[in-house]
């Protein structure tokens, strides 16, 4: 059957592309490998120019078949299940980017991207070990291929292709008819709870982490194949740094749009997916150290392999964890079943890297450098050891938590997550924190092989002084109060407060004192800095996070959190309901839903609530700001909700609807009565009365806040309820340039509209206008959080990348220009994602 | 002593505590019936919806009640409360998974996880329902 209006030229050179990326890259991994292993110099040299060759012939293709989705997502080709799937015609543009990483198989994509990118860099730098580096990227390259290939070989589909066509995949009765396509009006679109800022620039920067985490992998690979053992490290230490600042932001944008945009109310969960890519992060950590120790002192080279090692290989394992469906029913991220395929595709990739890798790395154990003298207790590089061993096993920690799913579907077992989870995390890791935070106070101010005590103690005195001043008066003036789990953690999240601030404290006084503001060299003490001081924030900014929705009192209209069956006020009642233009009293704000507006995309809904802080005695406004939390109501009343967030310097009041009624859904039926009313009439209503005070022509001010340019009238009425609350109402008519107006007032509280409809025939009386609408009561259900001190966490994480970055210059050993250039890109970029933009 | 020997033990040391406080941690995915045998002790349940009995909430009343009745593979039948807002694909979910403790008959839920057709746009027979719809 011939079917009308397709384009199927775009989807059958993609999919040529994704074959001859495939191609080109197990011939340059071919090429490569026989490179490494060739040792006649010209026979070499034809190799590695074929291996070229056939490398940026697949990076080309990659980037054709990147360019091809793209093609079809912005021209809305919706005979394209990829299209159909992703796109949808009121998408902005930005979002055609999230759409595509949206999808599993251009996330793939993305990550391939990088791979070119940074195999383009590395066989332009990486001079002799250019060719068994370039194997493992070209390798991990055929792989990255085969997710996006969709082949059948001997009967087994290999990988999910992004052009398979919308008929080919869905049954339909009207894939039958050749015009098909002029009945589907639009693709599904990109998910709305992913049309976020965050959405298009988190997916680059992490995707970019993950791939560069090949890096070290491959040059410990090379280490071993080419047998000079150690001379790798200092090649790959720039590498390493790099990689460790670009995964590093990335999770944390990660945490940063969890935060400010779903409503988990708050930036990390210890969720599977959050861990799984947290855990390479922290074994790379541990082996940069280990590279520096090395370097500095021929000791931990093995330690080094193993680090490197394993950190693409917990890459490979997060892939795994992440997108096969095995986390199923533990993670709030869930992605989607990818069916058995794909889990077998998946699984091979992580062996073909992991079991070969671990093996050659034991094989040769025996013959890798090791010094035989011990390190002094006092040395810098015992300390340093001590830390990354911490590090890492802080990740294994993390990661078989983690993987509580893999153990139960390899055993059988029926293993589910503690009660609290978070806790069960957060009472190990605060632990760490102690440890990690002492160390990076104190070992800096250590010697390689040995120091003299006194020194360090010399040093070491006023920082130590200081840090407990500061925490003495954080008790004193802020304390924690965090009682949830006992004084016994709390105790250790003041310790472990204590050592942070100290390491932030060591840190500034070792650059100022020691360094004396040499900032060349200082790149390490900046990102220990950073991050004690993340962790400083995420202590303070989760421990004293507090819920100011609570509802603790019982309500004249609304029962809140007494249990109706266990009669018990056991219920945290952290939901809290609004009526429509009545205050409430929410922590220290009183808080008011205005009135609700339609958002660009259809079916959104922005809640305006204005928050106003006013002084306990003088009742003098002191603070006053509106928060627009929005919500997606969808047709069957399904609905995705939005926070809002004001940010002041020291602390974030945060909000989310976490219940809207369907507005549509209770139309008003009922009709306005209208009365005849002199000054000083009294009418009755059904719950109450209401009195006409006086009638004010030319109102100077008006509660509606709108401009008046023409004669104005305006009513007003003190409504008085049943049980003895005053309202006032204020209905105008306004005539101006384009007619007369009527302009209503409402009071929610009594569902009360009430309209100055004009004047009697006879002109003494008004005619005064009263609906009482039947239909529900406006109002929404909101949580609200105050988090104290969060900016600390975003803070520390800039200072640690750009600390990261000055690292990664001085030992690339970049000229001062190019480092000068490099240093001021990486602020404004970080500065710009994390504090400005959004 | 050498100090390759202390860092070993220290090793050791922080991976059996981290194994110990591991070993405590876990709770465990029940059925319904096994559930109502371990009263107050904390469960996974996995069920769904039992749409014989109405759901109840009524948010203006009360926005952190929420009471429904499951269902699961086995049969076995409970009543949830759920102290706060009612998510809001619950009755398009087709698997929830509920985690709290039961007390005679009801199951005293402080978190629900739900497995929504609609949250997985790689589901085909979700596609298939929404390209009817569209047309």
């Amino acid at each position: 059957m011939q079917f009308e209006g397709e384009h199927l030229w775009i989807g059958q050179v993609g999919h040529i592309f994704v074959l001859l990326a495939f191609t080109a890259s197990l011939l340059s991994t071919i090429a490569f490998f026989t490179a490494g292993r060739t040792l006649d110099a010209a026979d070499k040299l034809s190799w590695i120019r074929f291996a070229r060759i056939s490398f940026l012939t697949q990076s080309v293709a990659v980037f054709i078949v990147f360019s091809s989705i793209f093609y079809i997502c912005s021209h809305h080709y919706l005979e394209y299940l990829f299209g159909y799937k992703h796109t949808s015609k009121e998408l902005e543009f930005k979002y055609l980017f999230a759409s595509i990483w949206e999808d599993q198989s251009g996330s793939f994509l993305l990550w391939s991207i990088w791979h070119s990118v940074i195999g383009m860099i590395l066989i332009r730098k990486s001079k002799e070990w250019e060719a068994p580096v370039m194997t493992v990227v070209s390798l991990a390259q055929l792989f990255l291929a085969m997710m996006i290939m969709g082949v059948y070989i001997f009967g087994t589909k290999i990988g999910n292709s992004p052009f398979v066509l919308t008929r080919d995949e869905i049954n339909g009765p009207i894939f039958g008819m050749p015009n098909y396509l002029s009945m589907i009006k639009d693709g599904v679109g990109l998910n709305v709870l992913l049309r976020n800022y965050w959405m298009v620039i988190h997916p680059p920067v992490l995707f970019l982490g993950f791939a560069s985490t090949i890096v070290p992998f491959a040059y410990a690979y090379a280490g071993i194949q080419s047998k000079k053992y150690g001379d790798w490290i200092k090649p790959v230490l720039p590498w390493a740094l790099f990689t460790a600042c670009v995964l590093g932001v990335g999770i944390m944008m990660g945490g940063k749009w969890a935060y400010e945009s779903l409503s988990f109310g708050g930036y990390w969960a210890w969720d599977p997916v959050e861990n799984a890519s947290l855990v390479p992060w922290m074994i790379l950590i541990a082996g940069l150290h280990t590279m520096v120790i090395y370097k500095a002192t021929g000791h931990s080279l093995r330690a080094s392999y193993i680090f490197a090692i394993l950190s693409f290989v917990f890459i490979l394992y997060s892939t795994f964890l992440t997108r096969t469906g095995i986390l199923g029913d533990t993670s709030v991220h869930a992605f989607a079943e990818s069916g058995r395929p794909m889990f077998n595709l998946i699984r091979i990739f992580f062996f073909t890297f992991s079991v070969p890798a671990l093996l050659y790395f034991f094989f040769h154990y025996k013959k890798m450098p090791a010094e035989i003298r011990e390190e002094n207790t006092s040395s810098r590089e015992f300390w340093m050891f001590i830390g990354s061993l911490v590090f890492f096993l802080s990740a294994m920690f993390i990661i078989a938590k983690t993987s509580t799913p893999v153990i139960n579907a390899i055993f059988g077992s029926k293993l589910a997550p503690p009660e609290d989870i978070e806790f069960s995390y957060n009472k190990v890791i605060v632990l760490v924190a102690i440890i990690i935070g002492l160390l990076t106070a104190i070992t800096q101010y250590l010697k390689y092989k040995n120091t003299d005590a006194s020194f360090v103690f010399k040093k070491i005195a006023f920082p130590t002084l200081l840090a407990a001043i500061i925490t003495a008066l954080l008790v004193i003036f802020y304390p924690i109060t965090y009682y949830k789990q006992g004084a016994g953690f709390l105790g250790a999240v003041y310790v472990a407060i204590f050592a942070t601030i100290f390491s932030v404290v060591a840190n500034a006084s070792y650059i100022w004192n020691v360094l004396h503001f040499n900032l060349k060299s200082a790149g390490a003490s900046v990102a220990h800095l950073g991050f004690a001081l993340m962790i400083v924030g995420i202590l303070i900014s989760s421990a004293n996070k507090k819920v100011i929705s609570e509802e603790k009192f019982k309500d004249f209209q609304i029962q809140m959190g007494i249990d109706p069956l266990t009669k018990q006020q056991d219920n945290p009642a952290e939901n809290i309901n609004l009526i429509r233009q009545v205050p409430k009293k929410m922590g220290p704000y009183d808080v008011t839903y205005l009135h609700d507006s339609v958002g660009k995309e259809k079916g959104r809904r922005f809640y305006h609530l204005a928050f106003e802080r006013r002084d306990e005695i003088t009742n003098e406004l002191k603070e006053s700001f509106i928060l627009k939390p929005d919500v997606y109501l969808m047709k069957d009343n399904n609905m995705s909700s939005n926070p809002d967030t004001k940010n002041y310097l020291t602390h974030d009041v945060f909000t989310y609807i976490s219940y809207a009624l369907n507005p549509d859904a209770t139309e008003d039926t009922a009709s306005f009565k209208i009365n005849e009313m002199a000054e000083g009439d009294t009418l009755y209503y059904s719950k109450g009365y209401m009195v006409l005070n006086q009638v004010i022509k030319n109102p100077t001010t008006n509660k509606f806040n709108i401009p008046v340019n023409g004669p104005a009238v305006s009513a007003e009425i003190t409504i008085t309820s049943k049980e003895n609350n005053t309202y006032h109402a204020a209905p105008m008519i306004v005539i101006d340039s384009f007619g007369i107006n009527q302009i209503d007032d409402t009071v929610y509280a009594q569902n009360l509209f009430v309209k100055f409809a004009g004047v009697s025939s006879d002109q003494t009386k008004m005619k005064i206008g009263v609906k009482e609408s039947s239909s529900m009561i406006d109002f929404v259900t909101l949580k609200a959080y105050i988090f104290p001190y969060i900016n600390l966490v975003w803070v520390g994480l800039i200072i640690m990348a750009i600390g990261l970055v000055m690292s990664m210059i001085q030992r690339a050993g970049l000229s001062k220009s190019t480092g000068k250039i490099v240093m001021a890109l990486a602020a404004i970029a970080l500065f710009y994602m994390f504090l400005l933009a959004n | 002593m050498k100090k390759s020997h202390i860092v070993v033990l220290i090793g050791i040391a922080i991976a059996i505590g981290a194994l110990i406080m591991l070993s405590v941690d876990f709770s465990t995915y029940d059925t319904i019936l096994s559930a109502k045998q371990k009263q107050g002790k904390f469960v996974h349940l996995i069920a769904r919806l039992d749409k014989a009995v109405p759901l109840e909430y009524d948010p203006a009343k009360n926005p952190n009640y929420l009471s429904f009745n499951i269902i699961d593979s086995l049969g076995g039948k409970a009543k949830v409360v759920y102290l706060n807002t009612k998510p809001p694909e619950l009755e398009h979910s087709e698997r929830i998974v509920l985690k709290g403790k039961m007390q005679g008959d009801i199951f005293q839920c402080s978190d629900i996880l739900l497995k929504c057709p609609s949250k997985y746009k790689d589901d085909k027979k979700q596609l298939e329902k929404t390209i009817v719809a569209t047309k």
